[in-house]
């Protein structure tokens, strides 16, 4: 083939002596790949990779990382079969699991809604959208600690805000302070927070359904109600599945947020897994015995994501 | 190597700037030493700030602070001890740490420097020798000086007590004088004369307890009911022997009075209340009386909505015996800090009875007995007779190396129950029981 | 049937205007509703302590910047006789201090927090995005062996919690020396943050054709070069929303910063719940501090929110 060399190649072989340009030039893109990738490889086996292979070393000592002196004695599988076997961290798991079910319901419907609604378009939407991305900018420590203001019965705004509405004294409840209630505290801030972040993604997904397709639905007659449930349902639903997967990998692995808001109480009515793996292994400073149930937990949320991601790419491409 | 203008200009900045940085390097470390001193995040941290400048005046020594408030400060701590972190060459950590901190290395033993200075520790009180020096407890060796001598005491409004109309009303019901109840008995009844009672257009509470969750909170609270009605952590003839002790039916009874003082005394929606919620709760004119460390009251009294003739003192109340949850901290040197002689000098500074006098007036608590057997001290304050009566009755939790882990333990027990509804008194008791020997197993210190 | 593109039945493409007046209604009502807590929280910066702890909550009160005071200074209570004899107040907060009976002691420590928020948030933003708009473009363009395996594998390592990486990372970073570190954190918040820039760069870098690059590199442009002025470009929409993604998580990040600083390196979310008054929480200072910290990714966001739409369309779902 006879293309003329543009301008630019003879200025840039005239500039650099002969050799370093072969050597440019030469650069394959095999070398490009591993300099592209290369470092994002060793950042995370250093960061992530070797601390977790650390983490399963030490779930099989009886390590204390407050005595680091101490002598440290391998002990098979007995932190593995302590942590399954312990009734406490059964009840972190449900609890965790009921977290996880109703913020994940919670902001799936709420945020879809919105993303709906703002999909019409009015006048204005998008001064709204960006004031309702406001609390998820947030930090979720911060979130934590003055929520526990806003849900104090006699000085916090909540109570009052619900007893205008409903009739209820003020101070007949108590969110923060009753077994039955805080697990609803936590998942009522979390969604809060996160019901815009479900919203973006669900707009986005709104968003990318062509108009034509609408279009043709009109031409066949179809009803709105039709058009939503054929059309508009099934084409988001990737992006749905997509925020779920965030959303439910973000809260499996919830700490702050909940440690500021209530420390795992009343009793243990909101400890989540998180948190028991924080008092396991920096309040008693059971090294070996955290990270057995560190590993644990990542086993879970690596299968259960794995399996999920599967569906979102039949989903996808379906 | 061709000397051309472009590099002679280069060397010599470089040169300049070589020296200079030299110079000011040498003249730094010459002049500015600097300490730096943690603890918690609270009134008498402040004091000891506005007190520390006559050390860096007579010293040359410059001292900077980290303060962290009390929910995080042993996390924090302990993770900054057990790192090896040269963040802090001086710290006043909190008594149950002894254990832990002589063991693992963290402090510095004193004995040596204490007897080249001539700082005897019978200048200071004995419970906070023993509370917050000695390890192991009752033992010749000392890792800490005395520094802020506390304890729990309670506040009370005085001006609701004084109310003509009140004061008949209960004098009706209960056949004595509305008062600073003396024992459990007699402040359930105050507590419950002025649960839900409308006073000023507001409704009001009883009492304000301690239920925190996270740290040590309920512990500290509980401990002064159980101390009263005969809790024991052991056997005093067999160490580390607890069946009998801590579930003995006096203690049983206690952690279900406490309970009952939870449910019907006190302002809804505290359910992790320590010291903060506490003084909220009372500045806000929510209770009657409140439970809380000696070291806020300097402050209480000042305060402009309930100081003054408002609020008054007294001892944690009785039953069969007496005893109330001690507080207060050492001051240690931390043996990684690298300013070790200079930390010894705040040390050496701080023993001095001059300044003790002078802390003790500035909003700290000394432990010194020049200042606490001082004729006048008694009358200095509102509350200093409460606070000498309370110091002659002091108990503390174990001070253990694994001390964490027994407090942890209790916390769970005692909030499960008290707060969250969860089995019964014995059931708590028990379960702690069952906590605390495995504790003592992995330990070492049973079988 | 209908006029070309424009349906006269309500259709779902162009909706009528009562639909739009009802979706209006009920957005604007939920945006509301949402944004109250946090407008209370911005009220509460201006109350003094005792208005902010009164019960019932007050919603009209007299305003005071002694919350904004207290946020930046320590303070240290002092006898009104002392306080007397003190020469006249040198500024305002001094004077609001020297009012409730007690002296500025020195200033405090949310400005240096403050400040390595900035530092450890944008630094680790710049690294990760940095990184991860390299690993992304070799993804999309190169054949990597077990390609998706490594995609998910880079994804999995945002499975685990921060608790449990926290415990090696801490003892890790005790050894180096790297315990309460700016660059510890950086390098931290990048290892983060690099597994969702990766995925979502990807997406982005996916949707531009290789057609540039590759008449590009036809005309004499190396691969790097190609990168350099073809597709970075094009990609500056998915490169800015990921910045702002990374950023926000960075800002805002807790576990890490509590378990892994301490005087040094700390910034602000373990910083601003523990701001004590005199005993309590001093909620006006707590507020204030949130306030301040909300400013910087609001007036970010803000500016690129246009681009923050299409960072989450994940071209991997659209594909």
């Amino acid at each position: 083939m006879n293309t003329p060399v543009t301008p630019l190649a003879q200025t840039a072989a005239a500039a650099t002596p002969a050799p370093l340009a072969t050597r440019l030039r030469g650069l394959s893109d095999r070398s490009v790949a591993w300099l592209f990738v290369g470092p994002t490889m060793l950042l995370l086996l250093a960061i992530n990779i070797f601390p977790l292979i650390w983490t399963i070393k030490l779930s099989f000592t009886n390590f204390r990382a407050n005595r680091p002196n101490a002598e440290v004695l391998g002990v098979g599988i007995d932190n593995y079969v302590s942590v399954l076997t312990d009734p406490d961290i059964w009840v972190a798991m449900q609890t965790t699991a009921h977290f996880l079910f109703w913020t994940i319901l919670l902001q799936v419907l709420l945020g879809f809604t919105l993303a709906w609604l703002i999909d019409r378009k009015f006048r204005g939407h998008g001064f709204w959208t960006t004031l309702i991305l406001i609390p998820m900018m947030l930090s979720p420590a911060v979130v934590g600690n003055f929520w526990a203001f806003l849900y104090q019965p006699q000085m916090g705004l909540f109570n009052y805000a619900v007893s205008a509405l409903t009739g209820i004294a003020p101070s007949s409840f108590s969110m923060l302070g009753s077994v039955r209630l805080a697990p609803w505290a936590i998942v009522i801030v979390d969604t809060w927070m996160w019901t815009p972040y479900v919203m973006l993604i669900c707009l986005a997904g709104l968003r990318s359904i062509p108009d034509y397709i609408y279009e043709a639905a009109e031409v066949d007659r179809a009803s709105p109600l039709r058009q939503f449930w054929s059309i508009t349902l099934p084409m988001v639903l990737p992006f749905v599945m997509l925020a779920v997967l965030f959303r439910g990998i973000e809260n499996f692995k919830m700490f702050d947020m909940v440690n500021l808001l209530t420390s795992g109480g009343p009793g243990s009515a909101t400890e989540l897994a998180s948190i028991t793996l924080k008092r396991e292994a920096f309040e008693k400073w059971r090294t070996g015995y955290s990270s057995a149930f560190a590993v644990i937990l990542f086993v879970a949320v690596f299968g259960m994501a794995n399996i999920y991601v599967k569906a979102l790419n039949a989903v996808k491409n379906r | 190597m061709k000397l051309t203008f472009r590099k002679l200009t280069g060397l010599t900045a470089l040169t300049t700037l070589a020296t200079a940085l030299a110079l000011t390097g040498t003249a730094a470390t010459a002049q500015d030493k600097t300490l730096t001193l943690c603890w918690a995040a609270w009134d008498p941290a402040n004091a000891l700030v506005e007190l520390s400048k006559d050390f860096t005046a007579k010293s040359g020594v410059k001292m900077k602070f980290e303060f962290v408030p009390w929910p995080n400060f042993a996390d924090r701590m302990l993770n900054e001890l057990n790192s090896k972190g040269k963040l802090c060459d001086l710290i006043i950590g909190d008594s149950q740490w002894i254990g832990g901190s002589a063991e693992s290395g963290h402090y510095v033993k004193l004995n040596d420097f204490f007897a080249k200075e001539g700082i005897k520790m019978t200048d200071f009180a004995p419970a906070t020798v023993t509370g917050y020096a000695e390890w192991p407890k009752n033992t010749p060796n000392y890792w800490a000086l005395p520094a802020m001598a506390d304890s729990v005491g309670w506040t009370y409004r005085r001006d609701w007590f004084a109310r003509p109309e009140l004061q008949a009303e209960f004098k009706k019901k209960h056949n004595r004088d509305l008062a600073p109840p003396k024992t459990w008995t007699e402040f359930k009844q105050v507590a419950e004369f002025f649960q839900g009672r409308m006073i000023d257009g507001k409704k009001v509470y009883g009492a304000y307890l301690f239920t925190e969750r996270g740290s040590e909170g309920i512990t500290m609270g509980v401990t002064n009911v159980l101390y009263p009605m005969g809790f024991k952590y052991q056997d005093p003839a067999k160490p580390y022997a607890m069946d009998g002790f801590v579930n003995s039916p006096d203690a049983v009874k206690a952690l279900e009075f406490y309970k009952a003082l939870y449910k019907g005394s006190t302002p809804p929606g505290l359910t992790n209340a320590y010291m903060g919620e506490g003084l909220d709760a009372f500045k806000s004119g929510q209770v009657a009386m409140m439970m809380n460390w000696f070291a806020f009251f300097p402050g209480l009294n000042k305060d402009p909505n309930v100081g003054g003739d408002k609020i008054g003192f007294f001892t944690n109340p009785s039953d069969k015996g007496k005893g109330v949850q001690l507080g207060g901290q050492g001051i240690s040197v931390v043996s990684y800090s690298a300013n070790r002689d200079a930390a010894l000098q705040y040390i050496k500074w701080f023993a001095n009875p001059e300044v003790q006098k002078k802390w003790q007036a500035i909003g700290g608590s000394s432990a010194a007995k020049s200042v606490l057997n001082d004729p006048a001290y008694p009358k200095s304050t509102p509350f200093a007779q409460p606070f000498l009566d309370s110091m002659g009755m002091v108990q503390d939790f174990w001070a253990e190396p694994s001390y964490a882990q027994l407090m942890l333990a209790m916390q769970k027990r005692v909030h499960d129950y008290v707060v969250a509804d969860k089995g019964t008194a014995k059931e708590a008791l028990d379960a702690l029981v069952v906590d605390w020997k495995k504790v003592f197993k992995d330990d070492g210190k049973i079988k | 049937m209908s006029r070309t593109g424009i349906s006269t039945a309500h259709s779902v493409v162009e909706p009528t205007a009562g639909t739009r007046g009802i979706a209006s209604a009920l957005v604007v009502l939920y945006a509301v509703i949402t944004l109250v807590p946090l407008l209370w929280i911005i009220l509460t910066g201006f109350k003094t302590p005792s208005d902010a702890i009164s019960y019932p909550p007050k919603v009209l009160f007299s305003p005071s910047i002694e919350g904004y005071c207290n946020l930046f200074t320590t303070r240290s209570r002092q006898t009104p006789e002392y306080i007397a004899s003190l020469p006249p107040a040198s500024g305002r907060c001094e004077q609001v201090a020297r009012d409730t009976g007690t002296v500025v002691a020195g200033t405090s420590n949310y400005i240096p927090r403050f400040i390595n928020s900035l530092i450890i948030a944008f630094g680790s933003t710049v690294l990760s995005v940095g990184f991860g708009v390299m690993a992304a473009y070799a993804f999309s363009r190169f054949k990597i062996p077990l390609k998706d395996d490594l995609l998910f594998f880079i994804l999995s390592t945002r499975m685990m919690p921060p608790i449990a990486v926290a415990i090696p990372i801490y003892l890790m970073y005790r050894e180096l020396g790297l315990s309460d570190t700016r660059l510890g954190m950086i390098l931290l918040y990048s290892a983060v943050n690099v597994s969702l820039a990766v995925w979502l760069l990807k997406g982005f870098i996916d949707e531009i054709p290789r057609e540039y690059e590759e008449a590009a590199m036809v005309d004499g442009y190396t691969r790097l070069q190609a990168f350099r002025k073809v597709v970075l470009p094009q990609a500056t929409t998915g490169i800015v929303a990921t910045a702002i993604f990374c950023l926000i998580f960075a800002w805002n990040e807790y576990a890490f910063a509590v378990l892994l600083t301490s005087g040094t390196a700390q910034t602000a979310p373990p910083f601003i719940p523990i701001i004590i008054g005199e005993g309590g929480q001093d909620w006006p200072a707590v507020a204030a501090g949130t306030t301040i910290f909300l400013v910087p990714i609001l007036v970010f966001t803000i500016l690129l929110r246009k681009h923050l739409l299409r960072g989450i369309t994940f071209g991997a779902v659209r594909k």
